[in-house]
């Protein structure tokens, strides 16, 4: 489940790939919260653009670094959600809580 | 003709089975010439309830979870997920959005996934007696394929 991060001016992106699940939740996760200590970026954008699969897991990840941002005092936006995994973020209505473009 | 078929899959309850079970969901289902849609559908579903399995029946062991899934004449898939761990005390409460007794990587919306992505969904537990979810996704007959 590798995350992809690329840096420029304290905006942070994430390229999130292959299947977000609860077996690989934790670890990236983990490696979000990492990178966003690390550059306190102003904005953080996660490209989902490579996601094959997500389920409530996804949900758990993405509402964890809009809380890290939110605290850290920036913003987060999605892009490039596939049509599965939008589907599992409306269920939830995540939109309603996060952008995504 | 009555078209009726069924498997049944037993497996430890480790996080690298929720792929497994998926993709033998997904395998499974294919005889039903599904939509992309419907299998994703039924993926994140089975995802779900596996998962539920995985983290909640067996604390601090390992345990058995038996997925059965059932073709039915009327062209819909049944999938059963069963453990025989320590059960749901209050389902209700268990089956309410955002609620979750996992820790803060669990986002408590797998009750409510399964809910939407599926036709309908019984919930039978009972603490120390473990607990049976059953779903049921009617997978459109395509014509002329």
């Amino acid at each position: 489940m590798p995350v992809a991060f690329t840096e420029e001016e304290r905006r942070l992106t994430a390229a999130v790939s292959g299947e977000l699940d609860h077996h690989g939740a934790k670890a990236v996760m983990e490696e979000l919260d990492r990178r966003i200590d690390q550059a306190l970026p102003r904005q953080l954008t996660l490209d989902l653009g490579g996601l094959t699969f997500t389920d409530s897991s996804g949900i758990a990840v993405l509402l964890r670094a809009w809380r890290r941002m939110s605290q850290a005092g920036g913003g987060m936006r999605v892009v490039n959600t596939p049509a599965q995994a939008d589907k599992v973020f409306r269920a939830a209505g995540l939109g309603r809580i996060i952008r995504f473009e | 003709m009555k078209l009726e078929n069924h498997v049944s899959l037993e497996f430890p309850s480790c996080s690298s089975n929720e792929g497994f079970a998926r993709t033998a969901a997904a395998c499974f289902a294919a005889q039903l010439d599904p939509t992309l849609e419907e299998i994703n559908d039924v993926k994140t579903a089975v995802s779900e309830a596996v998962t539920n399995a995985i983290v909640h029946a067996y604390p601090d062991t390992l345990g058995k979870i038996v997925m059965k899934l059932r073709i039915r004449e009327d062209h819909s898939l049944e999938i059963v997920v069963r453990d025989w761990g320590v059960g749901i005390a209050d389902v209700e409460q268990a089956r309410t959005p955002l609620f979750t007794t996992g820790s803060e990587e669990r986002s408590g919306m797998g009750f409510t996934i399964m809910e939407s992505f599926m036709d309908s969904l019984k919930v039978r537990s009972a603490p120390g007696k473990g607990t049976t979810v059953t779903m049921r996704r009617k997978i459109a007959r395509r014509v002329g394929r």
